[in-house]
């Protein structure tokens, strides 16, 4: 077997407010290098919460969670931060790129935030980046004159910039038309083939979800397929 | 942290939305320059109405009053000693108004520290002779150097020079209404009678106006030597000592302590205008009620602006945070955001304050009781720009960390879910 990037172990999760209402339930996951998943369910079954705290964005939440074999759980927000920043790749439903910055620099940002390249270094690579994305002519653009297809890429090539151990999106086609939903997904599959690169993806598409590695169902805030 | 990122972050950000960037700067300017301008604007009024006493007051006068002996020959004898003594209409006699020692006494004071300086004087009164009437008024004998220097003379002389009462042997000048009364000009000679009848010619080398009719009426000055001459006394003789000190508060406790050592009567200016104590001690409390009002308004409408561009800026923050940015580099983030504007806007509404005082300067204000005040008084005091300063930079810090911290704290989730 191979080697565990993210491990979950008998999480549960509730809302209190206003009634209390339990989301997960004794959700045990783990994902390898290099699988390229689809976590799939109907909506509103949990799938978005549980990759939230999968992704340490959410951290309320009883169990434990493992990234690269070491628990996230009584991690400060400062170190979630920089696990963040040095092993997750996010892509959103919604784009969420800044708007007040170039797509080149939207790309950088996080690598600048890593601080082990300089500036120039970053730059090249994030230049890389954009060509594998094949996006490479909007650099200079700013963020807010892309179509969503274009904006979606970009926040992928972001998500790639600190060459991440996963990367997860939360139905990152959701807001996407059929051609453009396409080209994501290849690229998706381009990068789980060609980099070995380890996604964990959302998705209610199950024509998509097929053609992935494997699949995680969940039903009312549980797994039902692993 | 890279303190390069953040700084190029918060510049992006600060200019990536100009336009809310200046709302929220002009709202840190005009509280700033309306702090700056209203209150120089009533500082300077408030200077203006105690200068109308304060000018003309001496904050301590030394002098000998009219009054009956303390120490009566009853009670100094041994005989009476230890009895009660009780003596019924006791009249001052040998009144002498002069001060006894002049010359010690201002030696003396001369070498005092506390004091900033003396202005000796003479006062008498006399009748003025205009055909078949006589006015009763006062000939002030001064000093006119000390008198300009201490008591602002010259800015009460409306027509003529002051320096001319000791060029010119038996000059004077003469209160608006007194002139009036005697029609005299500048240049017109007016006849004066002593108390002993004898009668003078003087020269009026100007005229003299304080606004309070009462004195322009009734006051007149000439050089001490003119008055020793009217007098027919010697030129040792001197009825006040005027004193200003460095230090106003102090005067009470000084006065009293010259009663003692020179043997003499001492009033201080707090006991003789008690109820410009009060009056003063009012309109300072009101300036400093108006300037603690405006700060508050001010800062929070301050507060307001930068609370609303910040909350606006959530998505922002989510998705700095989603991307392994910490709470700590957001609210850094935020805090240069929002201290550049206080930086800037605070800036500017010194420049516009500072311009607006200019402006009121300039406005016409004519009264009689300062004819050398042309226009508005505005006071420059660097204390409130100091203030302003420092006030808009802490303002703006509060109002960029309170909503920061809070953003900081909070799972990127919390904010991501909550669209």
């Amino acid at each position: 077997m191979s080697e565990n990037i993210l491990q979950a172990k008998n999480i549960n999760k509730s809302f209190n407010d206003p009634i209390k209402v339990k989301v997960l339930t004794d959700i045990n996951i783990a994902i390898n290098k290099g699988e390229f998943v689809a976590l799939t369910g109907k909506s509103g079954c949990g799938k978005s919460t549980l990759l939230y705290i999968l992704s340490t964005m959410d951290t309320d939440y009883q169990g434990e969670l493992l990234i690269d074999n070491v628990s996230m759980v009584h991690k400060r927000e400062s170190e979630l931060a920089k696990v963040r920043n040095e092993k997750i790749g996010f892509v959103f439903q919604f784009h969420y790129l800044l708007d007040e910055f170039t797509v080149l620099k939207n790309v950088m940002l996080p690598g600048l935030k890593l601080g082990k390249f300089s500036e120039k270094e970053v730059e090249n690579c994030a230049i890389e980046k954009l060509k594998i994305l094949d996006i490479d002519k909007l650099a200079m653009k700013k963020a807010n004159q892309l179509s969503g297809g274009e904006k979606q890429r970009v926040a992928i090539a972001r998500a790639l910039i600190n060459n991440p151990d996963i990367i997860m999106g939360d139905e990152p086609t959701g807001n996407l038309d059929k051609k453009n939903s396409d080209i994501v997904f290849d690229l998706f599959n381009k990068l789980s083939d060609e980099l070995n690169q380890t996604l964990l993806i959302v998705t209610h598409d199950l024509s998509f979800a097929d053609r992935m590695h494997r699949i995680i169902e969940m039903e009312d805030g549980k797994i039902i397929l692993l | 942290m890279n303190s390069k990122l953040t700084i190029s972050i918060a510049k992006a950000l600060l200019l990536a939305r100009w336009k809310q960037t200046l709302v929220a700067a002009v709202g840190v300017t005009f509280s700033i320059t309306m702090f700056i301008a209203l209150l120089s604007f009533m500082a300077g009024l408030n200077d203006l109405l105690d200068g109308l006493v304060l000018n003309r007051t001496a904050h301590i006068r030394l002098y000998n009053e009219i009054q009956a002996n303390k120490n009566q020959p009853v009670n100094k004898s041994p005989l009476y000693k230890d009895n009660y003594n009780f003596i019924k209409s006791v009249k001052p006699t040998n009144a002498r108004l002069q001060i006894y020692n002049s010359g010690a006494i201002i030696r003396t004071l001369k070498k005092d520290t506390r004091v900033l300086g003396i202005a000796p004087k003479i006062m008498t009164p006399v009748f003025f002779n205009e055909i078949a009437i006589n006015v009763a008024a006062v000939v002030n004998g001064i000093d006119v150097k000390n008198e300009t220097k201490l008591f602002y003379f010259n800015d009460y002389l409306i027509e003529g020079a002051s320096d001319d009462i000791e060029k010119i042997s038996n000059s004077i000048i003469l209160g608006k209404g007194l002139a009036n009364q005697l029609s005299a000009n500048v240049g017109d000679r007016v006849q004066v009678s002593n108390t002993n009848g004898e009668i003078f010619q003087l020269k009026v080398v100007g005229l003299y106006q304080t606004g309070i009719q009462e004195l322009d009426k009734t006051q007149s000055y000439t050089s001490i030597a003119t008055v020793q001459k009217l007098m027919g006394v010697p030129n040792t003789y001197i009825t006040d000592i005027q004193l200003k000190l460095k230090k106003i508060p102090e005067a009470p406790a000084i006065a009293k302590e010259f009663t003692k050592l020179f043997e003499i009567d001492a009033i201080d200016i707090q006991t003789a205008n008690a109820q410009f104590e009060t009056g003063s001690f009012i309109r300072t409390l009101i300036s400093y009620a108006v300037g603690v009002v405006l700060l508050v308004v001010a800062g929070f409408g301050i507060y307001n602006i930068l609370n609303m561009m910040i909350y606006e800026k959530m998505d922002t923050i989510a998705i700095l945070k989603a991307t392994g940015f910490s709470g700590k580099d957001v609210q850094t983030i935020f805090l240069l955001i929002a201290i550049s504007i206080g930086l800037i806007g605070g800036l500017v509404g010194l420049l516009l304050g500072f311009g607006l005082s200019a402006i009121i300067d300039q406005i016409p204000f004519k009264t009689a009781s300062l004819p050398t005040i042309k226009t508005y008084p505005i006071s420059y005091k660097l204390m409130f720009y100091l203030i302003g300063a420092v006030f808009s930079l802490i303002t703006t810090f509060f109002a960029g960390w309170f909503p920061a911290r809070k953003a900081s704290k909070v799972d990127p989730v919390v904010i991501i879910r909550g669209k």
